[in-house]
């Protein structure tokens, strides 16, 4: 249990403590955490250096929040974000879009023909032959062209509904050329963002306790203390680890959902035109703070970015190496967090469209060590 | 096929009544040693009433946190002043709800409960095949029961009990659930699949070898063909499931590394091992279902079932190919488009042979003569009710619509109307279908009635908001949720409210009816039951069949 109050005293830290003295705070207790004993390895030092990093990152730029380079998105209602309608959350993405028409327009219609025709069947039939009316049964039992029919049809709706599910498949799994790969790595209880291409700097993003997120106009659950920054327009890439149990990093207004799973590292992407704050939520049950680990991802115009970038120690592509700390420092080897899935904008793995950068566990990640090194250095 | 049956087979079963109850064994002999089916079946049924209750006030304490946004009762309940601790004590109960009503809930009524009793009765034979194992199967799921109870006072990790989910995904139920529970729970799944295993052993010999003479397998009444795939399914799944928990739990004690990658496993193999058992499994729990609205819907329509065989083979192609499709349960966990497009397509193939039984069931009232009982209300509930259910599934058999509902309340609302609305709704219809056979006393038809709408209409309230929520994005397994939530979760919550009062009028027809009930003739249904089991006096005499009947 020790492990564990420390744990919780460092997670909660992280939770409450206000941005600027992060730094401050996660830098004394990673003794803490790296001292508990061998035990709960796993948990321990799972959650120790991803907090190290996260606090090395944050060390160079004084207070982000104080030195954001623009005000912070107001979150629209009904936009990014539920608003208890009885139907998806607006899509933003190509794919969201095209998913969303096949879910309204032809699953929905399907669901509702199907569920009312056996509806109208069973009243027919309660009706028409009930005993008062109908008081001898009939003793058939067989008819073949019926039970061809209704072996038939179902069939060809199926097949109906297959052909755009299949491209839909397809269209997911074939993305555009990657303009910006953001790491996204699930931790017990919050998520971290790194940035490959900028540098490798790293943000933590925590949920905002409930005060702080009414003070600051933040849906309740949903707001968080640092947000995941993309440009607009811009080809987004997404490689989803985890550094402890099995994640699930969703965004609905993006059509967005893909597991962090520790040891694998997932790939998937999306592309958004409109600026604005769009909120998500961790999608697999990851233990105590399952529903306290939300996903805010601000959209923002690529002048934006690049300032952010730049308050964050980062820099652009193409521009001078960063001396901010590489990402990689001070983490174990074997723990995933530590793999570098730097991959340039239109690098090797961009290419392929499947979302398993590491099909294998274990052993791969170094392959893509090489790998993303080859490809680095635009 | 088998209204054939009973016409020429109204045979001396008082005479034997006479003879045979006079070996009726004393009480702890009879309960605790017991090798009789129909005895064994009663205590299946009691425990899975248990069961119930225990796993329906679970969903009442976790409906009742639900009510409002915020978090209100869960430290409360858990005692603690430790908001974690409470937050885990959520998952707590989402764990045990979830194994409660499977193994503790469906499956033993199901197949334990009227599988017992009625396989042997509707084949002709005197009892099953192996009697004494039958016991044991029974018996383990005993301590089963209590092994996961009993852990909900160890820790767990973060607080007491397992919360890793029904589903005991490492490498949250591993390296981040520390403690006695994720292990006590390991043993108690143990138990209760060796008790499966036994008990599908069984079921297989009885139907293969001690069908009545002339009963070919095609004139097996179709709750015993149900049952009979049923049990095939349990015979090939259940020994994966203990391979995998078996493999959790040298990962957990003995430093294998199965499924921590940090050793070269990999947690997706747990989730491949879990839903390879996991799939076949949810059709475990609906088959003996379909079975039962087979014979009820023949009953009271007083006309044979529409298209037999094929009532008969649809139920053998959705066993088997609910074995290949399992991965559907894992489409955001990073497969690559080619295993999504083939799990995409064969999960729709499964809608074809649904479709077939859906619309069997349509054509065996079509041109009936029908009454409409409480057990034949719960039929209809069920058909429509699965039929929504089971759309719902076709819409998340698509992958890439499955991105955005995977892991929300739309899936809770999918299973739960397959599972709350169809297996539950098939239990009560057996149920109140053989109640007057099993205790000899009719059950009150108005308190079945009311019984049934309020039910009905509780679980619409309860359940159908959830397609709601989990289309706007709402995540299962939390205990608080976004502000904009509220609304359909207190509708739901308010649906659950209406079951528990329907459940009430369920429970004062049982008390009253077993005790005042109106005494039960040998076939209260009329000529619609023509299967063997209505031959019999009611209740049936302790030993049956001793001379076998012989089916033309």
């Amino acid at each position: 249990m020790k492990t564990f109050d420390k744990l919780f005293l460092l997670a909660a830290s992280l939770f409450l403590a206000p941005v600027a003295a992060l730094a401050q705070q996660a830098a004394p207790a990673i003794p803490a955490a790296q001292s508990a004993p061998a035990a709960n390895a796993a948990q321990g030092t799972a959650a120790g250096p991803a907090n190290a990093i996260g606090a090395g990152a944050q060390a160079a730029p004084a207070t982000p929040a104080a030195q954001s380079p623009f005000p912070a998105a107001k979150p629209v209602p009904g936009i990014g974000q539920p608003d208890g309608r009885a139907h998806l959350q607006p899509q933003f993405t190509p794919i969201g879009i095209e998913a969303a028409w096949f879910h309204d327009w032809i699953l929905t219609p399907v669901v509702f023909a199907i569920s009312a025709l056996v509806l109208v069947l069973l009243l027919a039939a309660v009706v028409l032959f009930r005993r008062g009316r109908h008081p001898v049964p009939s003793r058939t039992t067989h008819n073949t062209t019926l039970e061809i029919v209704w072996t038939l049809l179902p069939v060809l709706i199926l097949v109906a509904i297959a052909v755009p599910s299949i491209r839909l498949l397809a269209h997911q799994y074939d993305p555009p050329k990657a303009d910006l790969t953001v790491k996204v790595t699930g931790n017990q209880w919050y998520w971290t963002y790194s940035y490959p291409d900028n540098g490798g700097f790293e943000v933590v993003s925590n949920m905002l306790s409930d005060d702080q997120a009414k003070k600051s106009g933040e849906p309740r659950l949903l707001g968080v203390d640092e947000r995941m920054v993309v440009p607009s327009g811009a080809v987004v890439k997404l490689i989803v680890t985890s550094s402890d149990v099995i994640h699930s990093f969703g965004v609905p207004a993006f059509w967005v959902k893909m597991d962090a799973v520790p040891g694998r590292l997932n790939e998937t992407w999306f592309q958004v035109k409109r600026t604005g704050v769009y909120y998500g939520q961790c999608y697999e049950l990851c233990g105590a703070r399952h529903g306290f680990m939300p996903i805010a991802v601000e959209v923002v115009t690529p002048a934006q970015f690049a300032a952010w970038v730049a308050s964050k120690g980062g820099n652009m592509p193409g521009a001078a190496k960063p001396t901010g700390p590489d990402s990689t420092a001070g983490s174990p080897v074997s723990n995933p967090q530590s793999v570098p899935v730097t991959t340039a904008p239109g690098g090797g793995t961009s290419a392929t469209p499947a979302p398993n950068v590491s099909p294998g566990t274990a052993a791969p990640p170094a392959t893509n060590q090489s790998q993303a090194q080859s490809s680095r250095g635009i | 096929m088998t209204d054939t049956i009973a016409n020429n087979l109204h045979f001396e079963a008082h005479a034997h009544d006479h003879h045979d109850a006079g070996h009726v064994p004393g009480f702890f002999t009879r309960w605790f040693l017991s090798t009789n089916h129909k005895d064994i079946g009663t205590l299946y049924l009691i425990f899975a009433i248990v069961a119930g209750i225990i796993g329906g006030t679970i969903s009442g304490l976790m409906r009742t946190e639900l009510m409002y946004p915020g978090i209100q009762h869960l430290q409360h309940w858990a005692h603690t002043a430790n908001m974690d601790e409470a937050r885990h004590f959520w998952n707590v109960l989402v764990t045990a709800h979830g194994l409660i009503m499977v193994f503790f809930m469906v499956m033993p009524a199901m197949i334990g409960g009227f599988g017992n009793w009625f396989v042997p009765l509707m084949i002709g034979a005197p009892d099953m095949a192996f009697p004494r194992m039958n016991n044991i199967s029974f018996w383990l799921l005993v301590p089963a029961f209590l092994l996961l109870l009993g852990s909900t006072q160890f820790s767990g990790g973060t607080g007491n009990g397992a919360g890793t989910g029904w589903t005991l995904y490492a490498p949250l139920s591993t390296s981040g659930s520390p403690g006695p529970a994720v292990d006590m729970v390991i043993f108690s799944l143990h138990l209760a699949g060796a008790s499966s295993i036994l008990g599908a052993i069984n079921f297989i010999t009885t139907i293969f070898n001690m069908r009545a003479p002339g009963m070919t397998l095609h004139k097996m009444p179709l709750f015993v063909w149900s049952i009979l795939v049923t049990v095939f399914l349990l015979l090939l799944a259940l020994p994966v499931l203990a391979g995998a928990i078996t493999m959790l739990l040298t990962d957990r004690n003995f430093n294998t590394h199965f499924f921590d990658a940090q050793g070269g496993g990999d947690p997706l193999l747990f989730q491949h091992l879990f839903w390879f058992f996991g799939h076949p499994e949810v059709y475990i729990m609906i088959l003996p279902g379909f079975g039962m609205i087979s014979q009820v819907i023949a009953t009271f329509s007083r006309k044979p079932v529409f298209g037999y065989l094929g009532m008969a083979y649809a139920m053998v192609a959705i066993g088997v190919i609910g074995f290949v499709v399992w991965a559907h349960h894992m489409f955001t966990v990073g497969l690559d488009v080619n295993t999504k497009m083939y799990f995409t397509a064969a999960t729709m193939v499964i809608a074809v042979p649904t479709g077939i039984k859906i619309f069997s069931w349509i054509a065996t009232m079509w041109g009936g003569s029908l009454s409409f009982e409480t057990p034949m209300l719960w039929a209809l509930g069920f058909i429509f009710m699965f039929t929504v259910g089971g759309v719902t599934g076709v819409v998340l058999a698509n992958a890439g619509v499955d991105t955005i509902f995977q892991d929300t309340y739309y899936v809770v609302a999918h299973f739960h109307y397959v599972l709350s609305l169809g297996a539950v709704f098939s239990l009560f219809a057996g149920f109140y279908y053989w109640f007057p056979k099993m205790s000899g006393r009719m059950y009150n038809e108005t308190l079945g009635q009311i019984h049934f709408w309020l039910f009905f209409i509780g679980v619409n309230v309860l359940f159908f908001p959830m397609h709601f929520l989990g289309m706007n994005g709402m995540q299962r397994r939390v205990p608080d949720y976004a502000d904009a939530f509220a609304g359909w979760n207190k509708v739901a919550s308010i649906g659950f409210f209406i079951v528990a009062a329907s459940m009430a009028f369920f429970f004062v027809n049982l008390v009253w009816s077993l005790f005042a009930g109106r005494k039960a003739p040998d076939n209260p249904w009329g000529e619609g039951a023509t299967t063997l089991e209505w031959t019999l006096s009611s209740p049936p005499p302790f030993h049956q069949f001793s001379t076998l009947p012989r089916i033309d």
